[in-house]
């Protein structure tokens, strides 16, 4: 696919060395306002409402979302996920991956501009940068003044500083409330009790947004974040991008008011290099689309304010798509082209993958259960009439309900379940949230089977019961079965779990 | 680290492992910079390369940042490399190994475990065989050490006696099962292969009668004798069998290897060699003091939440 230099091309002019690792030249956007602007703001707000409040959620007299690593349980309201349903966060990020496919395709790097931590981040530390500092000029003479016996700089590079390592320290702390009881955790870091792995993540979490947020910026999304390099196999020609309209715009030149633009042969571009400004990549959106653009719609607030002191018409730089600029359509007939095969196929991919998870959500199984038989003896006689095979019973409880469990034992003639003390075994309680192992026994009649290794199925119906009872190890359950009736059964669920009974000779 | 022939090889990932490091910084130093060409209108020249059709490969420079994080990894494997083993047979100065690293772990989880422990070993075997915390334990321990032969809820197998009823071979007070798992136990039943085939189907009707089990009346009748004479010494004259030998009681319906009278036959003709190893040196005294309290608590305590 390598094709030669196409031939013809004039001869290099000029070789300089330069060198390959280039110190990153400081971006300084200048504020801007305008529609975009103001979504990204309500994104922000959205996102750290839903950043900072989530675990401050209550829900049954626990955090409402909390991820226990050390317990191995991920409450998210009222859902108890134990090491086994990881299924669901894949296919939580499959959805996640498909929704970035769908709105790429729709319109660009609508994440990357509005709601990826990295914008949101470095929106807020820019603002903080602004009240402190001033706006670009003033930033820009700020930082090209001497550090020696200036107080001033000092004094605003100090307090910059402080409320951004404030502001990290709260994501911080907020970030480590999701792992461990945030209720607790103010007085834990006043205290000085925290563990070393939160204290480690609280330093971590909170440099990497000071770092990332306060210093990197552009960097991450232009070097580190693979999803600006594969941006371009998402979008097409129908994709909505912030786009300068290059036939409306060049030849771009200042001019006076009053001069006439026909008779000076220029475009509607005024070459006042506010859209260079504002970018918080610091790249010229006239150049094209760019692997940089973040899609943030900042040089779109911009033009347009120019545009309306200059009494052009706005929209010299807008949201459109490579075909509505070629054919120089309206944007009305570029929607035409949103429902397209690419966009069709994502979201019948969604619609499908979101509807078995929720639906796998629904229908999950509280109860667990495995049947190991014992490897150690075959089989064992009893009082030479009845044989018995030992099997070890897992049951486990992911939910936060005590869960009765009834059990049959089906596959031959007259098999019986029996706990380790010999009695019928009908049914167990088992505690919510509770992994238990219990041996079991099944007896069948000797003389009713020829000797051989006979499938039986375990068949355990598990009954949610909406009471919460206190958990005690040496529970008695026939109490809590003579007050059945007070229990109602919210949720009914059946088991088979297959093993095998052998008969010696 | 003696998993070298010789020293041949530990040189030689020695060497690979640092010339690599020296050639990385060698080769991020060595292109530092890069002769840029320019196009007459100012442009820059790309490097000949271009994709579908219109994609044309620049040659942009890195981030200095970059740079200093290469330079960073570079200088965390020379450390690493001096601190942990990595350079062939070098151990690194903090001696680390994960030989080490285990089994102070496992120091550290069992001085953890420790006042858990203590703290039962205080305890009498019946209040122990009731603390539902030790009871976990115990069923875990047991899991581990003695479901293989007696079955995961104790009830035995053939050969393998049966913990959970009231029938102990040597005794089931706590301090005889305690002895019973430190020291072990070895029961031998000897061969009466030299008896005539009458005869050892006479005792062994006998032996059934014991237990109520049915049995030839004329052959019990003669059996009687024959038990008297080479059975009684071991399993007493009522077959009530004797906890000092480890004789099994032949009259409580209980049987070790089987009540059929092939079973007790074969039995009696081939003899009977038991064996439960002593765990003392496997098990520390504190598991084995909850142990005892678990398996006396199979046939006394209350059962645990199982109905």
């Amino acid at each position: 696919m390598v094709s030669d230099r196409p031939s013809g091309k004039p001869f290099p002019i000029e070789v300089i060395e330069e060198s390959l690792y280039e110190v990153r030249r400081s971006i300084y956007p200048r504020a801007v306002s305008g529609l975009f602007a103001k979504w990204r703001w309500i994104l922000v707000f959205a996102t750290q409402l839903l950043f900072y409040g989530l675990p401050w959620l209550r829900w049954n007299d626990r955090q409402a979302v909390l991820f226990d690593l050390v317990g191995r349980k991920f409450y998210i309201f009222g859902l108890v996920l134990w090491p086994q349903d990881i299924i669901y966060l894949t296919l939580l990020l499959i959805l996640c991956a498909f929704a970035l496919f769908l709105f790429t395709a729709i319109a660009g790097r609508l994440f990357c501009g509005y709601a990826c931590p990295q914008t949101v981040y470095t929106e807020i530390f820019m603002w903080l940068e602004r009240l402190v500092e001033g706006d670009r000029f003033a930033r820009i003479r700020l930082d090209a003044q001497a550090w020696s016996w200036n107080f001033n700089k000092w004094r605003l590079k100090l307090i910059k500083h402080s409320l951004w390592l404030l502001v990290a320290f709260l994501t911080g702390a907020t970030f480590i409330g999701y792992f461990t009881p945030i209720d607790t955790l103010g007085a834990q870091i006043v205290n000085l009790t925290l563990g070393p792995w939160q204290l480690f993540w609280l330093g971590f979490y909170s440099f990497a947004t000071w770092g990332n947020a306060g210093f990197m910026r552009e960097q991450v999304c232009k070097y580190m974040c693979p999803y600006a390099r594969f941006q371009s196999v998402m979008v097409d020609k129908d994709t909505f991008l912030v786009t300068y309209d290059t036939g409306r715009g060049e030849p771009r030149g200042r001019r006076n008011k009053a001069d006439d633009q026909l008779t000076l042969g220029l475009g509607d571009c005024i070459d006042c290099s506010i859209c260079v400004q504002v970018c918080p990549t610091g790249i010229d959106i006239r150049d094209g689309l760019q692997y940089m653009c973040i899609g943030c719609g900042a040089c779109i607030d911009a033009c347009n304010q120019v545009m309306d002191k200059v009494e052009y018409p706005r929209g010299l730089i807008r949201y459109t798509t490579e075909r509505a600029i070629e054919e120089k359509t309206s944007n009305q007939s570029a929607m035409t082209h949103i429902l397209r095969p690419r966009v069709l196929i994502y979201s019948a991919l969604i619609t499908l993958l979101a509807s078995a998870f929720l639906i796998s959500l629904v229908m999950r199984n509280p109860l667990r259960v495995d049947i190991m038989r014992d490897r150690g003896s075959l089989a064992r006689e009893v009082g030479g009439e009845r044989i018995e095979n030992i099997y070890r019973m897992q049951l486990m409880n992911a939910s936060e309900h005590p869960l009765r469990v009834e059990l049959k034992i089906t596959g031959l003639e007259h098999l019986t379940l029996l706990n380790p003390q010999g009695q019928e075994l009908l049914s167990v309680m088992v505690p919510p949230s509770s992994n238990q192992l219990i041996p079991v026994k099944v007896s069948a009649q000797m003389d009713d089977h020829l000797p051989g290794n006979y499938p039986i199925y375990f068949e355990i119906k598990a009954q949610q019961l909406s009471h919460n009872f206190t958990h005690d190890l040496s529970y008695d359950l026939s109490h809590e079965l003579d007050h059945e009736s007070s229990h109602e059964a919210v949720i009914q669920r059946t088991h088979h779990e297959k093993s095998t009974f052998i008969i010696p000779r | 680290m003696s998993d070298f022939l010789n020293a041949g090889w530990s040189t030689y990932i020695t060497l690979v492992s640092l010339l690599g490091i020296i050639w990385c910084i060698w080769l991020l130093f060595s292109q530092r910079s890069v002769a840029v060409t320019y196009e007459a209108d100012g442009t820059v020249q790309d490097t000949g390369h271009i994709w579908d059709e219109d994609l044309r490969e620049l040659n942009h420079p890195l981030p200095r940042w970059w740079m200093w994080m290469f330079l960073l990894s570079c200088g965390f494997a020379l450390v690493y490399l001096v601190l942990y083993p990595g350079l062939g047979s070098f151990t690194g100065i903090l001696g680390y190994s994960s030989q080490k690293a285990l089994s102070q772990s496992m120091i550290s989880a069992n001085e953890e475990l420790k006042p858990i422990y203590a703290k039962y070993l205080q305890m009498q075997i019946e209040q122990v065989a009731t603390d539902p915390q030790a009871r976990a334990i115990g069923q875990r321990l047991f899991l581990n050490a003695c479901a293989q032969c007696h079955g995961s809820d104790g009830g035995g197998s053939k050969g393998f006696p049966n913990l959970t009823d009231q029938d102990w071979l040597y005794g089931g007070s706590p301090q005889q099962i305690q002895t019973t798992l430190e020291q072990g136990r070895a029961g031998v039943m000897p061969s009466f292969a030299h008896l005539e085939g009458k005869q050892v189907s006479d005792v062994a009707n006998y032996v059934r009668s014991l237990s109520g089990l049915t049995n030839n009346d004329l052959k019990t009748a003669r059996g009687t004798q024959v038990f008297k004479t080479h059975c009684v010494a071991c399993h007493g004259s009522m077959g009530e069998g004797n906890i000092l030998l480890g004789a099994p009681n032949l009259s409580d319906k209980i049987w070790l290897y089987g009540a059929s009278e092939a079973t007790i036959i074969e039995t009696l003709q081939r003899g009977r060699i038991a064996h439960m190893p002593a765990q003392n040196k496997i098990l520390s005294p504190e598991k084995i003091h909850l142990l005892t309290a678990y398996v006396w608590g199979l046939s006394h305590a209350q059962p645990l939440m199982v109905k």
